[in-house]
């Protein structure tokens, strides 16, 4: 079994353009990553670098302990998993699936097995005579997992494989693919740039931005602990707010000085990893979800802000409030039937056990 | 008339009324322009069919209609199938389209797909000069070129024609199968690389198969292009075993001045039909061969 | 993270040398493969068209015999006869004049046809497109029968409207009008085809555009539908122009030349001198006269094609 090492990777292309910036990154065996990030973060150059379809220009990669830097795709034991699928649009689904193993010589039963057994976990056994021409979109998806599943390789790679579907169907297959894990148990590396993709499907989600790695980890750590503030913004829908503020010593606490005279206290097991900031500015991350209405404020580390919110957004079990504050768009996540108007003062809580501090000029969590 | 009447109550209706009149006309006088047109690129076809079916006595009478025949007659075509070199120059012509397709179809889809695919140091060159050398006429070359056979001694040999006539077709071809093979989705390639598939099992298990439209469409054109090939046989061909149909039908049918025009006709109209066949059967395929070189690539 | 990158290369290095020579070794087996898969084409490029020409070129600088060296002079020689300025002047003609007949009834037919509904479109389309599928060298017998001094059906015809025969091919002017007339019925097809597809692909919704912002049929001709086939249309004057410069077998057939080469382009010329009167050096030269107007043509065919396909990318 297999587990796939990435030793200070860089992509070149000429002129000197770096895609990807040296990154380090170790995937266990059985291991589901996923690879995140906004587009031409370098998270696909990764993976094809991975699969062999791109040259590696320094570093090196290894799957199951050995480097295969210089070892073709062929040969290298992965299986991809397109995001236009890449179905040969001649062959049928069984021949589809059965390339890979006819190249390889497999003899006629065995393919066949195999082939018979993906069809079921995949559930397109009545599917098997037809051409990709003749199949909707989600089973054209099954197709090309079934393709990479018979070939029972050391390494799954996914490219995109569910933006071209529609919104529904990518839940449903989202769902398939976890399932197909599950069974094969088989090391995949998964690239999307949708973040809820990522979050539930991976055991860890890698977060790339600018050809490096901005953090690893599981996608609660990512949600709970972000690193940075790219992290924290790019994890979560919508999307955490950053209020520009001044962190200040008073009355024996700490307390965040918001724009507005707002003032917010620090929870007391928090002053010891704050207290050498006192009188700097800084940014308070806070989640949308952490920024509610007024009856949690009997809850502890609630503290009281009003806003006016200027949109609000009905979703059925919430409804979003948007406002601003000292220029910044800031959005909180209220109880439907909290008296939520655009231009009526909206009394709201702040769970402060859940901010963060960023340094501004670094953008890290501190 | 009726819409001086209408002026007053529903002008929007007239509108329209006018609108679709207009239209009926614009179809009308569209169906007579193609009338016209249709007449003028059948009337030879039809001539010929025409004649072909006379006997050479009514050719000759001045006072019947040229147009029509009144004692319709196979004649024509029997003595050209049972006596002459009319099956051999068939033959012939048979024997150097085959040649020529395999050969054109060979040469330029591994040379499209290494162009298509494969990056190297002066594809790009290459494929201009394919391009280029499309344009050169065989006009242009065809004394060099008598010069050329006549030192491998292959002057009124029909093999040269073998050698020959793919310096008409191989260019081009090359080049609508670099269109076709450009428009296959590179993950296809990827997916068949990671399959396990070498370059050569990547063209022939799976780019021959999906272009196999433009492969068609390269054949057809190649086959048509060697069919109606004239001045290098005119030029190299000189003894009427070796000729193809082309120039063994005039060659054979006038001796001196005296013109067979039923058999001429009736030649002709036969080695025509090959082409026609093919256009008749497969048009779609022969539409895009001639269409590809100036909207793909 | 960058100062990672500038020491990385540091470590690997020992271990670089083999990498590098395995990627060497597998790109020069790329380029090996890439090389045998074109080099039947490049042998056939360089064998059968580039060294044809350059021989042709040698060839045209020597004696009636090909015994002796003699330069310019079957240029000079060619440039002070009549009959070669009458070719000349009568291959310009020929092919301006067919290509512009061509073009134009070429795009009235496309027009026409893409007005038509869609189900009787493919069988219009079929029969429009006969002329350009039988072989020329054999349709042309066809019309060499219809203009027959004796028996013209053409003449037939007029004579039951009465209008007198029309000498088609003895007459130096009727000649050449049927030469030209031949080539148009050849040719016409092949511009009505291309111009269908560039027609084709121009999405109905510019048209509907244009409707709602008020043009009338005239200005959505002027203003959307010439500028979308500019590209088309240079490209495929432009190379009706070679062929029909470089026309060989309809003059051949319908008059040779004739009568008194009057009707003589490069191509039926430079046959008749090289081949038939066996004056190899002179006939190369001939043909080699046309050989700068093509290049020209070809050069602009081919940026057409490069911008066209810039333009579908």
């Amino acid at each position: 079994m297999a587990q796939v090492t990435l030793r200070k990777v860089v992509k070149a292309y000429e002129g000197g353009v770096q895609a990807v910036k040296g990154i380090d990154l170790d995937i266990a065996d059985h291991e589901f990553v996923v690879l995140v990030g906004p587009s031409g973060c370098g998270k696909s150059t990764t993976l094809r670098m991975i699969a062999g379809l791109e040259e590696i220009s320094d570093g090196e990669i290894a799957i199951g302990g050995k480097v295969i830097n210089d070892v073709p795709p062929r040969d290298r034991d992965i299986a991809m998993v397109f995001q236009n699928y890449a179905l040969y649009p001649h062959m049928t689904v069984f021949d589809n699936m059965a390339f890979g193993l006819m190249l390889r010589k497999f003899p006629k039963d065995e393919i066949k097995r195999r082939v018979d057994n993906a069809a079921r976990i995949l559930d397109i056994t009545p599917l098997l005579a037809r051409k990709p021409k003749a199949l909707s979109g989600g089973q054209r998806q099954r197709v090309a997992m079934g393709r990479a599943i018979v070939r029972d390789p050391k390494v799954f790679l996914f490219d995109e494989p569910l933006s071209n579907l529609d919104a529904k169907l990518r839940v449903q297959m989202r769902t398939e693919i976890k399932k197909v894990h599950q069974t094969v148990r088989t090391t995949t590396v998964y690239v999307t740039h949708d973040q809820v993709e990522a979050m539930t499907l991976a055991d860890r989600v890698v977060v790339m931005n600018g050809g490096i790695i901005e953090q690893v980890g599981s996608p609660q750590e990512l949600y709970h602990n972000p690193k940075t503030r790219f992290v924290a913004g790019f994890i979560g829908s919508p999307a955490m707010n950053f209020i520009p503020c001044r962190l200040e010593n008073g009355a024996g606490a700490l307390r965040l000085h918001l724009p507005g005279d707002i003032v917010l206290p620090v929870p007391a097991e928090r002053t010891a990893r704050y207290q050498g900031l006192a009188g700097r500015e800084v940014l308070l991350g806070i989640r949308p979800e952490h920024l509610t209405e007024a009856k949690n404020l009997d809850r502890p580390h609630f503290a009281p802000m009003t806003a006016t919110p200027e949109v609000t957004e009905p979703m059925g079990m919430e409804t979003l409030v948007h406002f601003r504050m000292a220029g910044a768009e800031i959005c909180g996540r209220v109880d439907p039937l909290a008296p939520a108007m655009p231009g009526q003062p909206l009394p709201m809580a702040v769970d402060m056990s859940n901010m963060h501090i960023l340094d501004p000029q670094s953008g890290r969590v501190l | 008339m009726s819409s001086t009447t209408a002026t007053p109550f529903v002008p929007a209706e007239i509108r329209h009324g006018s609108l679709r009149r207009e239209r009926r006309w614009a179809l009308i006088g569209a169906y007579v322009a193609l009338a016209v047109f249709v007449v003028f690129f059948m009337t030879p076809p039809f001539h010929m069919l025409m004649t072909s079916l006379k006997s050479s006595g009514e050719i000759a009478d001045l006072s019947g209609n040229p147009w029509i025949v009144a004692a319709p007659t196979l004649q024509n075509y029997w003595e050209l199938l049972t006596e002459g070199n009319y099956l051999v120059h068939f033959r012939n012509s048979v024997i150097v389209t085959a040649c020529t397709v395999a050969i054109s179809m060979v040469i330029s889809v591994m040379a499209a797909f290494a162009l298509a695919r494969m990056k190297f140091w002066g594809s790009a060159t290459l494929a201009t000069g394919v391009f280029l050398t499309y344009l050169v006429p065989e006009t242009l070359l065809f004394i060099p070129m008598f010069q050329i056979i006549g030192g491998l001694g292959l002057y009124n040999n029909l093999w040269a024609m073998v050698l020959i006539f793919p310096t008409l077709t191989v260019p081009f071809c090359t080049w609508i199968m670099i269109g076709y093979f450009a428009s296959i989705p590179k993950e296809l390639d990827e997916a068949a690389l990671i399959d396990g598939a070498s370059h050569l099992q990547m063209l022939w298990k799976i780019f021959i198969p999906v272009a196999l439209p433009g492969i068609l469409a390269a054949m057809i054109f190649a086959f048509t292009v060697s069919w109606a090939a004239f001045i290098y046989p005119i030029a190299f061909l000189v003894s009427s075993d070796q000729m193809v149909l082309t120039v063994g039908i005039v060659s054979d049918l006038i001796r001196a001045d005296t013109f067979q025009w039923g058999k001429i006709m009736a030649g002709a109209l036969m080695a025509a039909l090959p082409p026609l066949l093919v256009y008749a059967f497969l048009m779609d395929y022969y539409i895009a061969g001639l269409t590809a070189g100036a909207t793909k690539g | 993270m960058s100062q990672g990158t500038l020491s990385a290369p540091a470590a690997p290095a020992a271990a670089a040398p083999p990498r590098g020579g395995a990627l060497k070794r597998l790109s020069r087996r790329n380029s090996t493969v890439a090389f045998l898969l074109t080099l039947p084409l490049i042998l056939l490029i360089l064998g059968l068209v580039v060294y044809p020409f350059l021989y042709a070129i040698y060839l045209s600088t020597l004696n009636r015999r090909m015994t002796r060296f003699i330069g310019w002079e079957n240029f000079t020689f060619l440039l002070s006869r009549e009959t070669f300025w009458n070719v000349v002047f009568q291959s310009v003609l020929f092919a301006v004049s067919a290509v512009l007949l061509k073009a134009l009834i070429g795009f009235i037919l496309a027009h026409v046809l893409h007005a038509l509904p869609a189900k009787g479109q493919r069988k219009w389309r079929g029969m429009l497109l006969v002329p350009w599928v039988i072989p020329p060298a054999i349709s042309t017998l066809a019309w060499w029968w219809l203009f027959d001094p004796s028996y013209s059906a053409f003449n037939w015809a007029l004579m039951g409207i009465g209008v007198d025969p029309v000498p088609w091919l003895g007459q130096a002017g009727w000649a050449r009008f049927s030469v030209i007339l031949v080539n148009v019925w050849y040719g016409s097809p092949f511009f009505m085809i291309m111009y269908l597809a560039a027609l084709k692909s121009v999405p109905d919704q510019l048209y509907e555009a244009a409707a709602i912002d008020g043009a009338s049929g005239w200005q959505k001709l002027r203003y959307v539908t010439f500028p979308m086939m500019r590209n088309i249309i240079s490209i495929t004057v432009l190379f009706s122009l070679i062929v029909t410069f470089a026309n060989f077998d309809i003059v051949r057939i319908l008059t040779n030349g004739g009568p008194q080469d009057t009707t003589h382009v490069f191509a039926t010329y430079a046959f008749q001198v090289g081949i038939q009167s066996g004056d190899i050096p002179l006939g190369a030269s001939v043909s080699l006269f046309m050989f700068p107007l093509l290049a020209v043509f070809a050069i602009f065919t081919l940026r057409g094609v490069n911008r066209r396909s810039k333009e579908m990318a």
